[in-house]
This record gives structure tokens, C-alpha cells and sequence, in this order.
């Protein structure tokens, strides 16, 4: 408990120098450049309180919880008890399915609910005047993240060079663009920023890097890293095609009448 | 007074709650379908999963109450003033700032620092670790403010933006040949990760107030735009930071 107590004051130091920055440019470009009054003090003041000390929660938390939990996962699933390979055999990837489908559901999940995608999807129901749906683009950025996490892993699995994706992906990305109805790109490159909230990103992480040390020749170091980099484009991809097909579906049916 | 209180923070810490609920039920099912094993230090976790739901739902109170609404302001005023050197410091300042205090950022750095210790890559003291988380968090900051100081000249002198993205995208790939294998999925991530709480908000705010002072700009389009080069920028200052380091 005491150990415990020491922990969280040495974290909390530790967030007031992460948040000083902000306090000195809010402080700096209001009295000096604009040369106005701190509007509300009170409550910005308090507000920077609750900033720092639910920043040092979060991490402390960050530690028993959210960390071990993707380790956890990522050591049962790919033990080789588990999988049933014998100790130190080479698997072969199709025996690390459960991973595969671990990851897709928390992808799945977690974008579903996340509520800045929710914001996103409502905004993007208004502009497209009704051709797109806010729940059609909620399922289909959170089965472009579930789709990311999937394969992210089978890369992890299979040691493949993760540039490789990225690149196939960026060309994917940009001959959509060229071919896209144009009010909707700005939001499908939105969409693939929202997906990677702060609570999953330590999760996945923890994931990933924990896999690539349990199944053999694989480098955490060289092979760990890379699920949110997925996580962020993929879901580019899905709206992008959503929209790509909602155009397409329209079209068709003002040509049949 | 006392029970309106209760009551809000029963609301806020729902809100917080619900972030976390589809990675419980997935993991809880998991574990009692899939796995069938008892679940190491539950305990732990558990006593882990509230402070994260206290710590988010404070953390994002604190930004509502103070930083969020006197971000937005300032965006704006310093948007209307017309001075391009105190707006572009302000657009620097601004991204750096905030993704320093980014909580996500904050735990990949730490987990990077561990990684190459364990690979051998930087020595395993605890004051080179957190050398280099800091490194790796300061990079990234640098590249973010970079990122939103180029979105905002883009917005004053009205260049497309997929010229840049695409010579982004073709700068990052170059980048990618060069730098050492180990640091490439870390830099790809980062590009993921400054995207997230605290940034997103302001940088949104900078670039509609921007797009509402100059005419003929759409605040969808020009907000969008800062963000963009926010994920795009990191991945090449990282990939830069790795072969400064290995």
C-alpha cells in the first residue's frame, strides 16, 4: 500500500511536467501576445488539476491493467499448450486462429462503441445528404479495424516485413482517393484517426509485442510494433469503399428509373 | 449540492466506464469459453481497470472544464489577429504541447524503451530508458507541431492537400529503406497514436477558426487537414530518431 502511495506521488510529478507545456503557451500567447485576462481562472485552474491527477490515474492503471491484460491474452492464446504444438515446435500460422480472432473482435468492439466514431458518423449522415447511414459507417470503419487487427497479428505471426503491407495499403488508399466522391475523403482520413483511442492503444500494444516474444523466431523488437499503425489504415480503406459503393448503388438506381 | 455532485460523477464515470465495457466482455468471454485457465493477478487488474475509469473520466473533465474551451478561443483569436508569426508559433506550440501530454503516447514510449533494452539495442540502466522514451516522446511532439505549423500555411496559401499527403506518403517510404529495421513498426505506430485525446480537439479548433476568418474555405476540409499531416510527420521524425540512436 505504501509502495503504492510513493508510486502514484512519483507518477504525479512526473504528468505536471508532462502538462506544463500546455499551462505555458495558454499563458504566454494570452498575456502576452493577446494581452487579455485568463477568462473563468477558477475553473481552468481546477480543470488543470483534474488534467493531471486523472493523468496519473490513467497511468497508474495503464500498469495493473491494461498492459497485463494484452500480455495475458497474447500468452494464453499463443501458448504452445494451448494451440497444441509440442514445447518450442514450429507452429504453423493457421494454428494461431483464436489470436486472429481475438484481435478482431476487440477491433470490432472497441470501435463500435467508441464515441468520437459515433460523432464522426452522425456528421458524416448530415453531409453526404443522406446517402451514407451513421451506423453503416460505424460497422464498417469498426470491420476495417477489426480486419487491421486480424492481419496485423497473422504478420506478427508470420514475420513478414511490415512495410510491405503499409505500402500495398498507402497505393490501395490513394487510387481510392482518385476515384472517390470528393465531400467524403476528408472524413474516411478522419475516420482512420479516431479508431485508435487511448485506452485501446496501450492494449493492442501489449498484444503485439507479447506475441512476437511467445511464438518462436520472432523479435519483439523488429516484429511487435505495427497493429495500430493497421488500426489507422484500414478503416481509411472500408470508408473509402463504402462510399465508393453507396455512389455506385445510387447511380444504379436513378438509371433503372 | 452534495447529491448533484454524486450524481455527475456517477454519470461522468459511465461515460469513462463504457469505454472500457467491449474490452471486458470480450476478454471475460475469452477467458471463461476460450481459454478455460484461471486469470493471473486478477486482483490487480481489476484494482487497474478502476483507476484507468477514474483517471480517463478526470483527465477528460479537467480538458472540458479548462483546457478545451480556452484552446478554442485562443485558436480563434489568434486566427482573426492576422499576425502569421505569432499564429505559426502558436500552431507549433500548440502541437507540440499537447502531444507531449498525450496519454497514449505516454505508454508506447515506455513499452518502446523497454523493447530495445531487451533487444539489446540501448543499454538497460533506468536512466538511459528513460532517456529515450523522452527522446521518442519529444520526436514525436517536434514532428506534430511541424505537422500543424505546414496545415496551417496550407490553409493561408491555399495548397492542395494531396500533394502533400502523397509527397508524405512517398517521403515516409524513403525514410523507410533508410532507417533500421527495429525502429520502422514503432515509427508506423506513432503515426496512429498522437491522433487521439487532447490533440484532435484544438488542432480541430485551430483549423475552423482559420477556415471561418478566410473566405471560401470549408471547415470540414481545412480541420481535416492539420490532422492528417499530424499522423503522416511522426512516422518520419521517428524513423529519423531510430537512426540517431542504433
Amino acid at each position: 500500500m505504501i509502495d503504492l502511495i510513493i508510486d502514484f506521488f512519483k507518477i504525479l510529478f512526473y504528468t505536471m511536467l508532462d502538462v506544463l507545456p500546455i499551462l505555458l503557451l495558454i499563458v504566454f500567447f494570452q498575456l502576452v501576445v493577446l494581452r487579455q485576462p485568463i477568462p473563468h481562472l477558477k475553473r481552468v485552474i481546477l480543470g488543470g488539476l483534474y488534467v493531471v491527477l486523472g493523468l496519473a490515474l490513467f497511468l497508474m492503471g495503464l500498469e495493473k491493467a491494461l498492459f497485463p491484460i494484452g500480455e495475458i491474452m497474447a500468452n494464453q492464446l499463443a501458448a504452445p499448450s494451448f494451440i497444441g504444438v509440442a514445447e518450442n515446435a514450429i507452429a504453423d500460422w493457421t494454428d494461431y486462429y483464436w489470436i486472429y480472432i481475438f484481435a478482431a473482435t476487440i477491433g470490432f468492439s472497441t470501435t463500435i462503441a467508441e464515441p468520437s466514431l459515433i460523432a464522426v458518423a452522425i456528421k458524416a449522415g448530415e453531409v453526404s445528404a443522406g446517402t451514407i447511414s451513421a451506423n453503416g459507417l460505424r460497422i464498417t470503419v469498426a470491420v476495417g479495424v477489426a480486419f487491421a487487427l486480424a492481419l496485423g497479428t497473422f504478420r506478427i505471426v508470420t514475420g513478414t516485413p511490415l512495410y510491405l503491407y503499409i505500402l500495398g495499403g498507402y497505393i490501395i488508399v490513394i487510387i481510392q482517393t482518385i476515384f472517390a466522391p470528393k465531400d467524403l475523403i476528408a472524413l474516411a482520413y478522419d475516420s482512420g484517426g479516431v479508431t485508435t483511442s487511448t485506452v485501446t492503444v496501450p492494449l493492442v500494444t501489449a498484444l503485439g509485442l507479447e506475441l512476437s516474444g511467445v511464438v518462436p523466431g520472432r523479435n519483439p523488437a523488429i516484429d511487435g510494433f505495427g497493429l495500430i499503425a493497421f488500426a489507422s489504415l484500414f478503416p481509411i480503406i472500408s470508408v473509402l469503399g463504402y462510399s465508393q459503393f453507396m455512389a455506385l448503388k445510387n447511380k444504379m438506381s436513378h438509371f433503372k428509373k | 449540492m452534495i447529491k448533484a455532485n454524486i450524481l455527475l460523477f456517477y454519470k461522468k464515470s459511465k461515460a469513462a466506464f463504457l469505454d472500457l465495457l467491449p474490452i471486458i466482455i470480450v476478454v471475460v468471454f475469452f477467458q471463461s469459453v476460450v481459454i478455460q485457465q484461471p486469470f493471473p493477478q486478477i486482483g490487480e487488474v481489476i484494482l487497474g481497470v478502476l483507476l484507468v475509469v477514474l483517471g480517463l473520466m478526470l483527465f477528460i473533465e479537467g480538458l472540458e472544464m479548462g483546457l478545451f474551451p480556452i484552446g478554442e478561443t485562443l485558436a480563434y483569436a489568434l486566427a482573426k489577429k492576422g499576425s502569421l508569426f505569432w499564429l505559426l508559433l502558436f500552431a507549433f506550440a500548440l502541437g507540440f504541447s499537447t502531444t507531449i501530454a498525450e496519454p497514449a503516447l505516454l505508454a508506447i514510449a515506455k513499452e518502446a524503451a523497454k523493447i530495445s533494452s531487451e533487444a539489446g539495442l540501448i543499454s538497460s540502466d533506468p536512466s538511459t530508458l528513460n532517456t529515450y522514451a523522452l527522446g521518442l516522446r519529444i520526436s514525436v511532439a517536434v514532428s506534430v507541431g511541424f505537422a500543424i505549423l505546414i496545415g496551417v500555411l496550407r490553409i493561408l496559401k491555399g495548397w492542395p492537400l494531396y500533394y502533400l499527403i502523397i509527397g508524405g506518403y512517398v517521403l515516409v517510404m524513403v525514410m523507410t529503406i533508410v532507417a533500421p529495421q527495429e525502429i520502422i513498426g514503432l515509427a508506423y505506430d506513432a503515426g496512429g497514436v498522437t491522433t487521439s485525446t487532447i490533440t484532435v480537439p484544438l488542432v480541430t479548433a485551430l483549423g475552423v477558426g482559420l477556415a471561418n476568418v478566410i473566405k471560401g474555405r470549408s471547415p470540414l476540409l481545412d480541420g481535416f487537414g492539420l490532422i492528417a499531416f499530424a499522423s503522416l510527420l511522426p512516422m518520419i521524425f521517428v524513423m529519423g530518431y531510430g537512426l540517431f540512436w542504433f
